[in-house]
């Protein structure tokens, strides 16, 4: 009896929330696509060469449609669709999660000191996360690439600002409930520094909802910086990028409509991925919520 | 409820003031020199001072951005710098079309997921509940202008049933329209379905069904009623999507809207359309959430309480 109590008290929330998670089949199919995902993408490095089978044309072969050679088929200059999609999951996967990671370290220290000091610091973040809020995401990021260049890099930045909003939202609105409990107090009182109480007690106390959403925002993100890339202005061609590989099969959605509809699947069952994945995990971390 | 809304027309002062600070200073400081475009890329030095004078761009970023704001107050945003137009004027000219799409987007995702929703809640746990959240599932999953390449396929390239590109009466408008109001659907039906999951297990609405009302009544009267506010909390958060985010819709369709106004000028560096366009856009928004929350109290009697305390 005694050892049972032991077992269940040393469980920590991560191997809980496992457990939980383990019991949700959504959840782990997404997961399991992920990681299949993601060995594919560091793979695809070995496998293909850039140069020739990723960017390399070869016109005596394009156009063709899904076979045993090419399992996706080929596109208009002939570059196999089935190699191109796994590369390009280096970039959507990469940006997206890159992005996610940038807005996750603003949004959380805006969010912790807007949430831990209030007053006129409070203000001034929220007020300006309102605005960014207001604005769609989609129009934020066009506007700052359109002013920074189109690269990789910006692509990043303008992403990261609307991931950054929400973090920080997230965060403030966790800290305020916590900030009047009885342990941040007594932090208080044996003198520890305010940073070091935001960093070791308010932020490991509000990560439940910030892991959740991490999840689903990266597939946000992921159709996001695809939609940059279909108007024009994300990864610049002839990198391999999902939303540009859609973006050139516009012009042949008569004739060779899967060049169009293969990376849109692609992204799609992706993005389902993730969605799984941040529902199912939502559920573990919080039993409460589940509806 | 007139001294509520006026006291939140106020309020939208400040919001846009900062609003279009950030807009105003981030386009102007980023955006290159303006004269050289307008003066065009044969002018001479002097002739691109010349304009530069013309413009006031020699006046502190401070001092523009002041007589800016003062032309707003009259209505004048200023002069696009590559078609020469009143900037203003061309907002309202293509106010219309994004009105119309938004509209019946809205309507689309409004009349198909409030349903969807209800039912799977009142279906929890059985496989047509399954159905309808995969549904909504992939519907929030999909990119928004794949959808539309691919209605286009079916719909107009094969079928030929409607047109894929343009604005010309109703039959142009069904596409876009459903493009935009699925990927809202998709949100919508999951916000409904929690949101009666929430209410259906209530003591009221087991007083309903005991004083002898039909299901029907009860689903809708007292379940749907009540779990309103927050699908219309979901719906007016998306609205500002809608209006100002179909960007990318408006590009698969070529629709003549706000969004793909401000995507052409923003890369052709045409910093007082873009500007003067977003400040009107979030103008609008802020307006939107106001008539939303005046919908809520006219959705829910204990906010309408509220107000008139007031």
């Amino acid at each position: 009896m005694e050892t049972t109590i032991e077992k269940t008290k040393s469980r920590s929330l991560a191997s809980e929330t496992w457990r939980r998670l383990k019991k949700n089949k959504g959840a782990i199919i997404g997961l399991i696509f992920l990681v299949v995902l993601v060995i594919a993408a560091l793979a695809s490095g070995f496998i293909y060469d850039y140069d020739t089978q990723i960017i390399g044309q070869n016109i005596s072969q394009r156009l063709q449609r899904p076979s045993s050679e090419f399992w996706f088929g080929t596109d208009q200059v002939g570059r196999d669709i089935f190699a191109r999609i796994l590369y390009g999951a280096r970039y959507s996967l990469s940006i997206s999660a890159g992005s996610v990671l940038i807005g996750l370290i603003t949004g959380i220290i805006l969010g912790a000191v807007a949430g831990f000091y209030g007053g006129l610091a409070d203000d001034i973040i929220m007020r300006i996360a309102d605005v960014l809020y207001a604005i769609p995401n989609i129009m934020i990021a066009v506007v700052i690439v359109s002013l920074l260049g189109s690269s990789t890099i910006n692509l990043l930045l303008a992403l990261s600002v609307s991931a950054a909003t929400s973090f920080a939202r997230i965060t403030r609105a966790s800290v305020m409930t916590i900030r009047g409990q009885e342990y941040i107090e007594s932090a208080n009182a044996i003198g520890m520094p305010n940073w070091k109480i935001i960093l070791k007690h308010v932020i490991p106390n509000c990560l439940s909802p910030i892991i959740v959403q991490v999840t689903l925002l990266i597939g946000t993100t992921i159709i996001a910086a695809s939609s940059l890339s279909f108007l024009g202005i994300g990864v610049p061609a002839p990198a391999p990028e999902w939303g540009a590989m859609l973006s050139e099969g516009r012009d042949f959605m008569r004739s060779a409509s899967y060049i169009c509809i293969i990376p849109g699947l692609v992204i799609m069952a992706t993005v389902l991925a993730l969605n799984l994945l941040g529902d199912g995990l939502r559920d573990a971390l919080d039993p409460k919520m589940k509806t | 409820m007139w001294k509520y809304i006026l006291k939140r027309l106020i309020q939208m002062i400040p919001a846009i003031l900062i609003t279009s600070f950030i807009i105003y200073f981030s386009m102007n400081l980023t955006s290159g020199d303006p004269a050289m475009l307008v003066a065009g890329e044969k002018a001479t030095p002097a002739q691109v001072e010349q304009v530069r004078q013309e413009l006031g761009l020699n006046d502190p970023i401070v001092i523009r951005y002041l007589k800016y704001m003062g032309g707003m107050i009259r209505g004048d945003l200023g002069t696009s710098y590559v078609t020469k137009q009143d900037v203003f004027k061309t907002f309202m000219s293509r106010l219309p079309a994004t009105l119309e799409l938004s509209f019946a987007s809205v309507l689309i995702a409004v009349l198909v997921s409030i349903p969807l929703g209800i039912y799977t809640a009142v279906n929890q746990n059985s496989w047509k509940d399954t159905a309808g959240m995969i549904f909504a599932l992939f519907g929030v999953s999909m990119p928004n202008f794949w959808l539309g390449l691919m209605l286009i396929v079916l719909f107009s390239l094969n079928l030929g049933w409607f047109p894929s590109s343009g604005r010309a009466g109703f039959q142009s408008l069904v596409l876009p329209a459903v493009t935009v109001g699925l990927g809202l659907a998709a949100l919508i039906t999951r916000t409904t379905r929690s949101s009666m999951l929430d209410v259906i297990r209530q003591d009221y609405m087991r007083t309903a069904r005991a004083k002898g009302a039909s299901e029907r009544r009860v689903i809708y009267k007292h379940g749907l009623n009540n779990a309103l506010i927050p699908i219309i909390t979901v719906i007016g958060l998306q609205l500002s999507n809608v209006l100002t985010g179909s960007v990318l819709a408006e590009t698969v369709f070529s629709w003549p809207g706000i969004g793909r106004l401000i995507f052409d000028h923003i890369s052709k560096r045409d910093t007082p359309m873009v500007t003067g366009a977003i400040i009107m856009c979030s103008i609008l928004m802020c307006l939107v959430n106001l008539v939303v929350d005046i919908v809520y109290a006219f959705f829910d009697p204990r906010i309408k309480a509220q107000y008139v305390q007031k």
